[in-house]
């Protein structure tokens, strides 16, 4: 039985592909997409069963976690660069983001969306940190330090000038429903977003920005 | 045993390879060997295609005899848990070798070798050698077994060294990479324990200025020392308190200066039995050739530069969490170059309180990772499903 959003990745990515996946455990998601779609695939994951477990099934993982070793991956050296719910549980998602567009043309994002109505619910009328399918764990155990609704993260990706090439929706084990993410009741009904993000290109005609000065007296 | 004069000989199970005659190896230091012999061990055969090769890199103390027994000391080979029948390189599969590096005592031209210019022992007029020499006689031994690609170059701790020097300066001989709890470079704390044991050794009076071939005895005190003190930096902490603790060699104390606690017996034990099987002066040089590693300075400084050519190899690279000799962070530092390359790599820190020493040790996770590695390095060569 394959993960639903696994499902929807496996169809988002283009076969033959350079994929990067960001927390791929215990390297499910990366075996399918070499097996089904031939990609050249590596992963990043940061607890050591995790990796030794994907360096038995013969995949390149190496140990460390997003916050700190994105940055040595040249720049677009990916296709595209996944990472499945972990976003809200890193230390800087917003540096994080920047980084997968810039090591890969496209950025995989998913994430539960805090905005869900369970969640709402759940802090509305019971004055309690959610524990939903999604968020399944209490607030004192949850790796989750960053959570995020969806509307919180459309205004990251305007502020960040990323554009949103699709969006899906998922709930429970059900399959994933093709979504306009600027649409509020979204923000109350999906339970799990997917993104496939890209970098704006830059507008045409205009010419190279000038550094800006640095504000060193002694320069130039 | 055969011994091979030429390239192209028929492969034998190991033996003495000779350098061709006005065949001289050129070294880092601008001088040459010449007449240079490179005693190694090879198992399994080569396959037709000759994509089977896997060669096996050793660290300082060691030798060629990485599997099998041992010719004189009778015991198992050095790394029979990755090499041997039924194991992740298995000579039912591979055509397995493994060679003494020059400078060495195993059988390679080391300062104990005669000299030709002089027929006497080389002792000090031996030259410095360097892991890119010890490489570069490593890579000529292959070529005249007849090896043009190695599936698989594999070591640990200096071994890991060569690796990347292999990977450095013949990228297109290989396909993989194995490195185990290593460094790019000697850190000063590293430099410092090798001067220790330099340091004992010279200040044995059988030592002789190097020329103690000539006489009866040999600095057996000093490499006893130098031993000591670099088996303590191959264990940590825990190990040694797990193994010994304060634990007495016989009830009370002598009250002098005897063994009395378990872990000087030990110690002392490790020292006399390594000056059996090793030579001072091979100790001195191959300490030096491991100080003076720095592979990116050959490289403008940049690390990932010495990898640029190596993109298509396949990386590997493990370390253990109580290695102090050659911790994680070196070992990451590699790993972050492989990635600022461009190069495929995987690594993995192993939970282990046995310190450096943990690569030539039962660690279960090490197995299945190197066994996963190089299974998935045979199915894309072709050579397994």
């Amino acid at each position: 039985m394959i993960r639903q959003d696994f499902r929807e990745i496996l169809r988002l990515v283009r076969p033959g592909s350079r994929v990067l996946d960001v927390g791929c455990g215990e390297g499910v998601l990366l075996d399918l997409l070499t097996h089904e779609k031939q990609v050249d695939g590596r992963g990043l994951e940061i607890s050591a069963e995790g990796v030794a477990a994907c360096m038995s099934r013969g995949l390149s993982v190496v140990q460390g976690d997003a916050d700190q070793d994105l940055d040595h991956f040249p720049d677009r050296t990916f296709d595209y660069a996944i990472l499945s719910q972990t976003l809200q549980a890193t230390r800087q998602p917003r540096h994080v983001l920047d980084e997968l567009l810039r090591i890969a043309d496209r950025a995989v994002v998913s994430f539960p969306n805090f905005g869900h109505w369970r969640v709402r619910w759940s802090l509305l009328h019971r004055g309690r940190m959610p524990e939903t399918e999604a968020l399944p764990l209490p607030w004192w155990a949850t790796p989750n330090i960053h959570l995020c609704t969806l509307a919180d993260f459309l205004a990251l990706t305007e502020d960040l000038d990323v554009r949103i090439d699709s969006c899906a929706a998922f709930a429970g084990a059900g399959p994933a429903r093709q979504i306009d993410p600027t649409k509020a009741i979204e923000n109350w009904r999906a339970e799990t977003c997917l993104f496939m993000l890209s970098r704006n290109p830059a507008p045409a005609g205009s010419p190279t920005e000038p550094p800006a000065p640095s504000g060193d007296l002694f320069d130039g | 045993m055969a011994e091979l004069d030429f390239a192209g000989q028929v492969l034998s199970e190991g033996g003495t390879w000779r350098f061709p005659a006005h065949s001289p190896l050129l070294l880092d230091s601008g001088g040459k060997l010449e007449n240079l012999e490179i005693a190694y061990r090879t198992w399994g055969t080569l396959n037709e295609d000759g994509t089977n090769a896997v060669l096996i890199c050793h660290a300082l103390s060691l030798d060629q005899h990485v599997a099998g027994v041992h010719p004189t000391s009778g015991k198992p080979g050095w790394w029979t848990r990755l090499v041997g029948p039924g194991k992740p390189v298995d000579p039912a599969r591979h055509f397995v070798i493994c060679s003494n590096v020059i400078g060495g005592c195993g059988g390679s031209t080391g300062p104990a070798s005669i000299n030709p210019a002089t027929g006497q022992p080389y002792g000090l007029s031996f030259p410095v050698i360097t892991i890119a020499d010890m490489v570069r006689a490593q890579a000529m031994l292959i070529e005249a077994l007849g090896v043009e690609t190695l599936l698989a170059v594999i070591g640990g701790s200096m071994g890991g060294m060569q690796v990347q020097q292999w990977a450095a300066d013949y990228p297109d001989k290989m396909f993989s990479a194995v490195i185990v709890a290593s460094a790019s470079r000697h850190s000063a704390q590293n430099i410092a324990f090798h001067e220790v044991g330099r340091q004992a050794i010279m200040a044995d009076p059988d030592w002789k200025n190097g020329a103690y071939a000539q006489g009866k005895s040999r600095p057996e005190k000093g490499l006893a020392v130098a031993r000591m003190a670099a088996h303590i930096t191959y264990l940590s902490e825990p190990a040694l308190q797990r193994k010994f603790g304060r634990e007495l060699q016989r009830d009370g104390l002598s009250w002098g200066f005897d063994a009395d606690f378990q872990v000087e017996s030990y110690l002392r034990h490790q020292g006399a039995s390594f000056v059996d099987r090793f030579d001072a002066n091979s100790y001195l040089y191959i300490t030096r050739a491991m100080d003076y590693f720095d592979l990116a300075a050959g490289h403008g400084g940049v690390l990932a530069q010495a990898f640029a050519g190596a993109r298509h190899v396949r990386f590997c690279v493990l370390s253990f969490t109580s290695d102090w000799l050659y911790p994680t962070a070196e070992n990451r530092h590699i790993v972050r170059a492989l990635t600022a390359a461009g190069c495929r790599a995987a690594f993995v820190e192993i939970e282990s309180d046995k310190g450096h020493d943990a690569f030539l040790l039962d660690e279960p996770v090490m197995d299945s990772a190197l066994q996963g590695f190089l299974s998935s390095v045979e199915r894309e060569r072709g050579l397994a499903k």
